[in-house]
């Protein structure tokens, strides 16, 4: 398990746990900040395209832009390689 | 022309000055009797300099001008570099003034924006501070300044201090032309440290008895940096500043250049760039580059303005600064402008909105905020004609058929930011707000901040885009659209052209310059808070208490 | 775990710190075991009713875990998270930690960072400060140590500014605040002139980490720096303070004679003036070992009173 992040304005925490299915990676996003959806959906996209089969992340988004998101998801992803990271 | 009167101006000045002497004491006037003083040197109609501009102000001189009766004095026509206190407005709301030429109005931007729909404000331009006092010398030559110093002596001579700014210019334009030249002063003494305005060209003096105000304008506290300012910032560093070894410069405010000054002494010091960029700046005295300053990157440095709190600072520093004979700091808007515009190879700034085709601005429909400097600073001197590696560098990237003595060097023009700003606001937009308000005011021209043809390259957290290599429209839009992140603008690129130009170089990213996103870390910054800040300078720079939390 | 992080040699600042990061510097390598982690997910019942967003540890986390060898339960508080504001889990689950302590008789460690109650469930809020108190006051009965660890964004405000009343020590830093009512909140009922909370060197010189120092308000100052906070809090464990009467006695004492000779000041400074501190004008210039030096001799100490 990893977590990054604070619920902050601007800011997101994203809880990684792994799972046993190999071929899938579950994404729930809870956010207060309507209709972003087809942003979120882009940035995810272009997230699993990484390979993240086995994993399911939460997301708690404090209106988060996009680049944060993409970022905190990074280093959840590096922490979960490497928990030394 | 037999029998004309060729000396009307200074007889009218004579009369001013009369008429102003009887509130006066020798060239003193107290404040209190300043609203009479006003009504017996303003003539209605009359084109007045206000000064104050981002951050120096003639504060008591604008709220004694706003008080004034409408029925006595009125229709001016307001030729100033800011309009940034409430009383700058209320003179237009109470018919005191009608006409207006400015440069920049940040704090005032929405209400100027009302009043401008609302017709209380006749505009004429809004100009870029450079070229607004380009005008007062040819057809804006105010016939009253009302000028504000830190101090006087008897015979009006003139202390003006760190924020000397504007006065020089405006003086020059007012008192040469047969113009009043009116100064608030902090306070008089027998003998002013140094003489900034020959007391010959001050006509009245009015002790406020507290300095003018004084806006840090110039202040990032570095504890606000982003991770993602932080990778743009080490983008820029390492994808332009170090490829064309750019020395002489300007940085735009704002966090994004802030953290790029913070990263000078640690990440540009790994990249071996100390001495290779960044030693001569056109810049106020940042904070932020307090760090580099004392790791011993910057060689000099000329200034608009000063910064509040900087001042022992500078005085201590006078080997990168300008300082008089007293020791302080020598700032002189006009001569910076045109040291940025002119000796400078590269301007980094950031904007509110960038378009397709690359032209950028501040305004949005409902904030008129002005220019100030940086469409000067962002923009390519067509004037110049010395040579430099970064500047022919540039023009070679821009045209590689003309033959190289022949062709003009560019100046490179970097606009910087995240591809989404405050509240989630996309930076790059399919139309700029400014168009809409152009229309809506019946503009002649948009208030563009940097033109499309001017600007050299783009830097997002998704990379770097170098215009300069784009050969038609379509490279041109495509790399915009290959840096502009989760925008629409960016969604809607086409992959494969992105690719193609990312094999070229023309777009850059992270990766193509060996930066992982996730170095981009906090602690990288040379300080990480004011107090950092003021621990580097040895106690020399005293924030002001708002930026404090200790 | 840590949170993805700093590889670089340099001080970790406990003020920039996550309340994650902070327990990783302060603990003992590898010794922290979370109760209620965020897999848990054990978030604030209320939150959602006003379209908030949950954080997953509900902005704060428990375990146990060793300091400097030392037995301890630790708590941190997010500050960036609703301002570490007390709401019903966030409340609950210090509660449930003081009383695991008490259970186990070991030590706690509170890194604070919070502005109070959470509004949006105030009274839910207010039950567990109440609760907290009275936890703390019977760890602390039966001869164990409550340390309170300040110098995060959010200071430690309303409720939290009781609790950290109630603890054995204080370790403080420079930008860490400690009051009951916040600077908005008396400059809203007692007016501009009485307390200008637009001014921040004067918020600090109020109730700053360095004037509670200086007025036995907190009993240790240290760095921004998460090193210094570890050596501090393993430092402050090894004495021990059992709560009993005659230490409640001694402490109304010490706050009856501050009110008599500090009452009329009307800054910080002031009180530094009266303290007999050489050039009080420096003072927030200072960095932490001039600070030392210069006021070790004339600052009111807490004489083991709270």
């Amino acid at each position: 398990m990893a977590i990054v992040g604070v619920v902050a304005s601007g800011n997101l925490e994203a809880l990684f746990e792994r799972t046993d299915d190999e071929s899938a990676c579950r994404v729930e996003v809870s956010t207060a900040a309507h209709g972003f959806q087809p942003l979120w959906e882009a940035v995810l996209r272009d997230f699993v395209a990484r390979g993240t089969g086995g994993l399911r992340i939460s997301i708690n988004d404090g209106g988060a832009r996009p680049d944060m998101v993409a970022l905190r998801l990074a280093q959840g992803l590096r922490l979960m390689q490497d928990p030394e990271a | 022309m037999p029998g004309k009167n060729w000396t009307t101006q200074k007889a009218a000045l004579a009369e001013r000055i009369d008429g102003g002497s009887r509130f006066a004491a020798g060239k003193r006037v107290q404040p209190g009797d300043l609203c009479a003083f006003f009504e017996a040197v303003l003539r209605p109609g009359d084109r007045v300099c206000l000064e104050g501009d981002n951050q120096k102000q003639a504060d008591l001189l604008a709220q004694a001008l706003a008080e004034l009766n409408p029925t006595r004095v009125n229709d001016l026509h307001m030729v100033q570099s800011g309009i940034v206190l409430p009383e700058h407005l209320d003179m237009f709301e109470k018919g005191i003034a009608k006409r207006l030429d400015y440069s920049y109005s940040g704090p005032q931007s929405a209400r100027i924006a009302r009043m401008l729909f609302s017709g209380k404000i006749e505009l004429g331009a809004v100009h870029t501070y450079l070229e607004l006092f380009a005008r007062y010398f040819i057809d804006l030559t105010p016939n009253v300044a009302l000028i504000a110093a830190v101090s006087a002596d008897r015979d009006g001579n003139l202390y003006t201090g760190p924020n000397t700014e504007d006065t020089p210019t405006v003086v020059e334009a007012t008192s040469y032309k047969s113009g009043l030249v009116v100064a608030q002063v902090g306070e008089i003494v027998e003998r002013v440290p140094r003489v900034d305005i020959p007391g010959d060209l001050v006509h009245f003096v009015v002790p406020a008895g507290k300095p003018f105000f004084v806006e840090p304008l110039f202040t990032r506290d570095p504890a606000a940096i982003t991770e993602t300012q932080i990778l743009t910032a080490m983008l820029a560093i390492k994808g332009i500043y170090a490829p064309y070894r750019v020395r002489r410069l300007n940085h735009g405010i704002g966090f994004n250049t802030a953290a790029i000054e913070l990263l000078l002494p640690t990440y540009g010091e790994k990249l071996g760039l100390r001495g290779q960029v960044c030693t001569h700046f056109a810049l106020n005295p940042h904070p932020s580059l307090i760090p580099a300053i004392e790791a011993g990157w910057v060689e000099q440095i000329h200034s608009f303005g000063s910064e509040v709190g900087m001042e022992d600072y500078i005085a201590a520093r006078s080997d990168v600064f300008f300082t008089g004979p007293d020791g302080s700091l020598r700032s002189n808007r006009a001569f910076c402008q045109t040291a940025g515009l002119y000796a400078c190879d590269m301007f980094i700034g950031s904007t509110l909105q960038i378009d397709l085709a690359g032209n950028s601005s501040t305004v949005t429909t409902s904030r008129v905020a002005g220019f100030g400097g940086a469409p000067n600073m962002g923009s390519d001197p067509h004037g110049r004609r010395h040579p430099s590696a970064p500047w022919l560098q540039a023009g070679k990237e821009a045209d590689d058929t003309t033959p190289p003595l022949l062709r003009r060097g560019r100046k490179l023009v970097v606009q910087i930011g995240e591809s989404f700003g405050a509240k989630n606001e996309p930076l790059f937009v399919e139309r700029l707000d400014a168009l809409s308000l152009a229309e809506k005011l019946n503009l002649e021209l948009a208030p563009v901040m940097v033109y499309a043809d001017d600007v050299t390259h783009i830097v997002t957290e998704e990379g770097i885009a170098n215009l300069l290599l784009c050969r038609d429209k379509n490279e041109h839009e495509q790399a915009i659209r290959g840096v502009a992140g989760y925008t629409e603008i960016g969604r809607q690129r086409d992959h494969k052209m992105v690719e193609r130009l990312r094999a070229r170089g023309v777009i850059q990213r992270p990766e193509d310059l060996g930066i992982d996103p996730l170095d981009a870390d906090r602690n990288l910054l040379a300080a990480r808070s004011m107090k950092d800040l003021m621990r580097a300078s040895g106690g020399l720079y005293q924030p002001p208490s708002r930026f404090r939390n200790w | 775990m840590s949170q993805a992080a700093t590889t670089t040699q340099r001080r970790v600042s406990w003020f920039e710190a996550t309340a994650r990061q902070r327990l990783a510097a302060l603990l003992d390598p590898g010794s922290f075991t979370e109760f209620l982690g965020p897999a848990a997910r054990e978030i604030s019942p209320h939150l959602a009713l006003f379209g908030l967003p949950a954080q997953f540890d509900d902005g704060i986390v428990i375990g146990q875990a060793k300091l400097g060898g030392h037995e301890v339960f630790a708590a941190a508080q997010e500050g960036r998270f609703m301002g570490g504001a007390f709401g019903e889990v966030h409340g609950a689950k210090l509660v449930g930690l003081l009383r695991a302590a008490k259970a186990a008789s070991r030590d706690a460690v509170l890194l604070l960072d919070t502005g109070g109650v959470r509004l949006q469930e105030a009274n839910a809020g207010e039950l567990a400060i109440s609760e907290i108190i009275r936890a703390i006051v019977d760890l602390r009965a039966e001869g164990n140590s409550v340390i309170g660890l300040i110098g995060g964004r959010a200071g430690c405000f309303g409720g939290g500014g009781i609790i950290a009343g109630c603890c054995t020590r204080l370790i403080v830093s420079e930008p860490g605040r400690i009051s009951v009512s916040g600077p908005e909140v008396i400059e809203t009922n007692r007016g501009v002139e009485e307390f200008d909370s637009q001014d921040r060197a004067f918020v600090w010189r109020t109730m700053g980490g360095k004037h509670r120092y200086l007025t036995g308000g907190a009993d240790c100052f240290v760095d921004d720096d998460t090193t210094a906070f570890r050596a501090a809090a393993i430092e402050t464990l090894a004495g021990r303070t059992p709560l009993t009467v005659s230490v409640l006695e001694a402490e109304q004492a010490r706050l009856k004679a501050r009110l008599k000779r500090f009452g009329a000041a009307k800054d910080g400074s002031e009180v530094w003036q009266a303290l007999g501190v050489t050039n009080p004008a420096s003072v927030p210039g200072m960095d932490t070992e001039e600070f030392l030096n210069a006021t070790k001799a004339v600052r009111e100490s807490a004489d083991d009173a709270r």
